[in-house]
This record gives C-alpha cells, structure tokens and sequence, in this order.
C-alpha cells in the first residue's frame, strides 16, 4: 500500500509518541516574525532555555511595519518595541534575520521561498495560519501558536497529531481571466470553512500541475480558510527549476542529491486517501467573497443567495453577513461601488500577480476618488518589479506603491480601512474588522479582479473590462 | 513543567452565540502590538463589544446578569482563521476556564489546550438546549467532565466530544508539552543530524 506524500514526511520527522499519544514532531525549519515570537521567546528566558537550532530559525519583520516610511523610530510606539524586541531576540539567540536593511524583508511566506529556504519533504512551522503557503513546495507546512513557537525554538519538535489526507483534484482548462485565487475561493466556497478541519490538503490533477509555483502557493496559503491546517502539492520539475540557484537551496553536488530525495516524498500512485474531491476547472468563474467568512463567495455573475437557498448551518451566518455588509440577497456584486483596493498580502502579492494585472493596468487610470494601494509582497518582489518597471505602471495608474509588508492584510500597522468602507482586496480575510475598522467591509478576489475594481470604481468582471486588452 | 490535572471545571456559563467566530473576532489584531500576554483580557471581542465610539453594545461578556461566568458557550467552528494564541490567551486572562462550542477550528482547539483551557464539543442540538438553559437561567451551574467527556447543566446531562490527546494531556497535567519534549532532546539531536536544514553555504 503506497504512502502519501504528507505520510511519508510525517514518518521521516517522527522523533517518536508522546505520553499522551501525540506525535513528538521534528520541525525542519521554522520561521519566526514580531507578533508570535516575542513572548515565545519571553518564555524561553523564563525557563532558562536555549535555541536548540538556531540555524533551522529565520526572522523577519512583516506584519507591524509601515509600508509608507520606513524612519526609525516609527510613528507608532508599540509597533517600534515589536521590531526592536524581535532585533534582540534573534541578536540574544543567533537567529538569522532579515531585516528591513538586508534588502530580504518581507512577508514571511513570500521571503521563505524567494531565499531559498521553503523546500520540499521537509517540516515547516511558523507562528502564523498562512504557513500552509509552504506546502506549494512538497513541504508539510503548519501554522502554530506561540507556546509552539517556544516548542519549537527550544527543542526543534512540537506535540501534533497526524492529518487525514484528502486528496482535492482539480482537471480541465482554466478559462481566461480565471485565476488560482478563484480555484482556491471556489474549493472553500464548496468545502466550507470548517471542511477541512482535520485534513491536510493535496491539491493535485492536471490543473493543479499546470500551475506556476506561485499560483500554487496562492492555492495552498488559503487551505486555512478551508479549515486544513496544511495544505501541498506534489514537487516537481517546476518546483525544482524554482529553487534551483536561490541563496539556500543546495549547490552543487548536493543540489543533485537534494533533487533525488525531493522526488522520493511524492505521493505514491497507490497512496490510499482519506477523502478524494474532484474539481472542473472549466466549471469555475471570477469569484467574488460577498460575506464574513471566505467561504461565502459567488461567480461574478451570480446573484447573492438568499439565507434560505443555503444549507440550514450556513443560515444564521449568512444573515449575519448581509446585514453587516448591508446587502441584499438577490443582488449581484457586480456595479457594487468600492473605496479602496487592496493589492497585496500573503496570497497575492508575488511577481507573477504584480506582472499579470500589470498588462491589464497599463494606460489605465484608478477611477476619481478610490484610494488604491499596491504592496509588493516583499523587498526582492519590489526590486523585480521596478527592474521590469510593474512600479511605474501602478504608480501612473494612481496605485499608492508601497515598502513591503502585511499591509492592509490584517490591520495592525497603520494601512487600515476607515469606517465601513469597502474594499476590493487580494488578501485572504474578510471577518468582520479583518482590515483594522470595526465595521470595515472586505470582498476578497483575485488580483485582476481589483485592479478592475480600481480602474472602473466598483466590483467588475475583469473579463468584460479588459476585454479589449 | 508539572501542572495540576484538570478533570473537571465548573462554573456559570455565558452565551456568545453565532457560528464560524474567528479569532479577529476574539482579538482584533491591533490589540496584539505588545510583546507580552498580559492585559489581553480586557480586549476579547472588543469590536463587538463596543461601538467605534466607545459605547457599549451590551454584548453578552458585559451583560450583568452573566458577570462571573467562568464557562464560555459558542456555536461551530469557533476560533477560525490566525493562528494567534492571542485569542485563547485573552479568553483565558477574561477569567474562562472551558469553551463548550459545536466545534473548533484545529490550530486554536491546540492553543488553548496548552494553556489548560478545555475545548468540549458538543453536537447542535445540546448546544442549542444549553443555550437556552443559561440564557433563561444564567445562574446554572455547567460541569464539564473531562474523564467522562460529559457535560452537565440543571436538568441537562449529554455528552461531548475532546481529542483523546488533548483529554490524556488535561487529565495527566501534560497538557503543556514542553517537559516531554525536552526530555527527548538527545534523540531530537539523532534524528537532527539525519534532516537537511537550508544554509548558505
């Protein structure tokens, strides 16, 4: 009977079964950033602790910095005690950081793989739900909470019991226009939030396979959305042309051994699964979140369903929804006018998202009166896209082009919606307040999709829009 | 580190009703720009819990009739989304000592049970009678036995659900793993020597 990939990762990191029947974990590489780790690290000067592996440890700085001005001290005082603690802490323990003078900053899961770090058959956790990106690469990727990130900093293991694997394949052709994002949206949309609670995700089939690099790590960032904690694909030739040659993927001799051990953890064709969905490609179209939780997302030419068309658990969160985002069942988003756009994030904020919307924003202008912001993903993102000048296309179109960060992701720096406004963006999140105002409304889609809201001031079919492009 | 065992919480309960409450519902992430836990009571639910301007919007959790509640009661799902411990921390530093929903979400049902904050499930339909027991009644008693994986309310009595891990770990006090893992470092450092980490050089 043939394994799984994550079975087979799983096995290989076991450092053996805990007294209360968890399994001790061996945590390949962790990565750490200023909101979970400081008092992580709290806890390893309280119990007289070391960093076991400060090797296997990579900082950097994302979700408190201003993407505006990057003067030190910053503006904001207990953003810049973060930074400065995070500084310390990986300073006191030898841990590598990136740091926003090293020119490698970013957002922790776009920094991982652009450095070389992410790789395939290997553990990966990091204090932060969105870890899951990681499994795009082959590797078994966990968010993990900061008494793990002590876990973890201290011993290189963590306590976790085994997934379920399902096995989510996906055929067929992508219409144009049709993106990862939308792939992604429409698998939760269909799963729900909590369906993959339990599971990890592989994402797998000739869709799947199709995909670039990046466009999978759009795809396996969100399972946590789906509720699996994990989510991965297969690593192949893709995989390995994009690691080859980056600052921590193995050189030389290695690189081939490296390669031969990466090819050994993909799933054998006799896996057995615990689940299998299957996807049509062909079936899925621009989507659009119109509620609270990103499971609740439409086509853009579908109306918002009614509370009563829904399966009866979905309706006391539905009718929540429509009252907090003050829509209508029966609506369509479509014509529904924005005030901001948001292009950036965890999920979308890489080079091939940047060049992609780029060839539908050139000689375009952002509509009067929509405050539209651009944040590269991370400082080598920014770079790449000045070098093949992505920047000066957003900039002419009147997107604010922003340092990079989380940005207006999750509302704690100073990048926020203002009262109930509503925003386009290619994040991840739409919870209530998600975007740092209280009654602040998100509709989550794909990056082409925002900067069709930008330019035409309203959520909009970037099919029909750039239909002449 | 040695922790008493936790078998059996009891204490008043408060309803926070609705399904899929994430933990930028519990805390919003601009209550999280510290380097510390503490004080992270004070901000559970804050932006339900008031108007941008500051008023009360008489959520449940400020509601008298439930003040000293050490139970917390919510519908599915409960605690999606970020992964921040922020979330059970704050629950926990409320004065909560046991969340009785229709489900978690994974990386937050392991959070709290770190921090000895059990996580019962328990199907719909008990929830909803639990629900409306301590609405009508806020003075009800509710056990949570974490042996018997039974919860008990005034007339009600049924069962729940709890990771066996998670019920191994509160029952043993090993709900913080810390100790068995360090206990196991000399064979962590084996195996260590046995997976490539990434490096430069």
């Amino acid at each position: 009977m043939g394994k799984t990939l994550f079975q087979k990762v799983w096995d290989r990191h076991s450092v053996g079964i805990l007294p209360d029947g968890s399994t001790q974990l061996f945590v390949g590489t962790h990565l750490i950033h200023e909101v979970t780790s400081p008092q992580a690290f709290g806890m390893l000067r309280d119990l007289g602790l070391k960093v076991a592996f400060p090797s296997r440890t990579f900082a950097t700085v994302d979700h408190i910095v201003p993407t505006d001005q990057r003067t030190e001290p910053f503006s904001d005082s207990l953003a810049d005690a973060m930074i400065k603690e995070l500084r310390k802490n990986c300073s006191d323990f030898g841990v590598t950081f990136f740091d926003i003078p090293s020119g490698k900053q970013g957002i922790v899961h776009i920094v991982g793989p652009e450095q070389g770090i992410t790789q395939p058959g290997t553990t990966i956790a990091c204090g932060d739900s969105h870890t899951s990106t990681h499994g795009a690469f082959g590797a078994v990727a966990f968010g993990i909470g900061t008494s793990q990130v002590r876990d973890v900093l201290a011993t290189q293991t963590m306590a976790l019991s085994p997934l379920k694997v399902r096995k989510i394949e996906v055929r067929g052709k992508l219409g144009p226009g049709v993106y990862a994002k939308d792939i992604i949206l429409h698998i939760i949309r269909t799963l729900g939030v909590n369906g993959g609670t339990g599971y990890a995700y592989e994402y797998c089939g000739p869709t799947i396979e199709g995909l670039s690099i990046e466009e999978r790590m759009t795809i396996c960032n969100m399972s946590i959305e789906g509720g699996a904690r994990a989510g991965y694909v297969n690593p192949d030739v893709k995989t390995f042309a994009y690691l080859k040659g980056r600052p921590y993927s193995p050189k030389g001799k290695e690189w081939d051994v490296a390669v031969a051990e990466w090819k050994k953890v993909i799933s054998d064709a006799d896996a057995v699964y615990d689940d299998v969905k299957v996807f049509e490609a062909s079936e899925i179209r621009p989507t659009v979140t119109w509620g609270i939780n990103p499971g609740q997302g439409i086509f853009i030419d579908e109306a918002i369903p009614s509370p009563e068309q829904l399966p009866e658990a979905d309706r006391a969160s539905a009718k929540e929804a429509l009252e907090f985002m003050k829509f209508k069942a029966g609506e369509k988003l479509a014509g529904q006018k924005i005030q901001v756009a948001f292009f950036g994030s965890c999920t979308n904020a890489r080079i091939s998202d940047f060049l992609e919307a780029s060839k539908f924003l050139k000689g375009r202008k952002v509509a009067p009166g929509i405050r539209a912001i651009a944040v590269p993903g991370s400082q080598g993102v920014s770079k790449i896209c000045a070098e093949m000048g992505i920047d000066k296309i957003f900039r002419e179109a009147g997107f604010d082009w922003r340092e990079a960060g989380c940005s207006m992701c999750l509302g704690m720096n100073p990048d926020q919606l203002v009262g109930d406004e509503i925003c386009a963006s290619s994040s991840n999140r739409n919870f209530k307040g998600r975007q740092g105002s209280p009654t602040g409304r998100t509709l989550l889609m794909s990056p082409v999709m925002v900067v069709a809201a930008a330019v035409t001031g309203q959520v909009s079919d970037a099919r029909l829009v750039f239909a002449k492009t | 580190m040695s922790l008493s065992p936790i078998a059996q919480v009891t204490g008043r309960g408060v309803v926070v009703a609705g399904d899929d409450i994430d933990t930028d519902r519990i805390i919003p992430a601009r209550y999280m720009r510290c380097i510390t836990f503490d004080g992270l009571g004070e901000y559970l639910f804050r932006d339900v819990r008031q108007t941008p301007e500051g008023k009360g919007t008489n959520h449940p959790i400020d509601d008298p009739k439930y003040k000293g509640a050490t139970i917390l009661i919510s519908g599915m799902n409960f605690g999606c989304g970020s992964s921040r411990e922020h979330a059970p921390q704050a629950i926990a530093r409320a004065g909560f000592k046991a969340v009785i929903a229709g489900g978690f979400a994974e990386i937050f049902f392991g959070n709290s049970t770190t921090l000895g904050l059990p996580c019962a499930t328990a199907t719909r339909k008990d929830l909803t009678a639990l629900m409306s027991l301590i609405q009508k009644d806020p003075a009800t008693l509710v056990n949570f036995d974490v042996k018997k994986l039974q919860v008990t309310a005034g007339p009600l009595s049924f069962p729940v659900t709890l990771k066996a891990s998670a019920q191994q770990g509160l029952l043993s006090g090993r709900y913080d793993a810390i100790a068995d893992l360090l206990a196991n470092l000399p064979k962590v450092k084996e195996l260590a020597e046995r997976i490539p980490s990434a490096t430069t050089s």
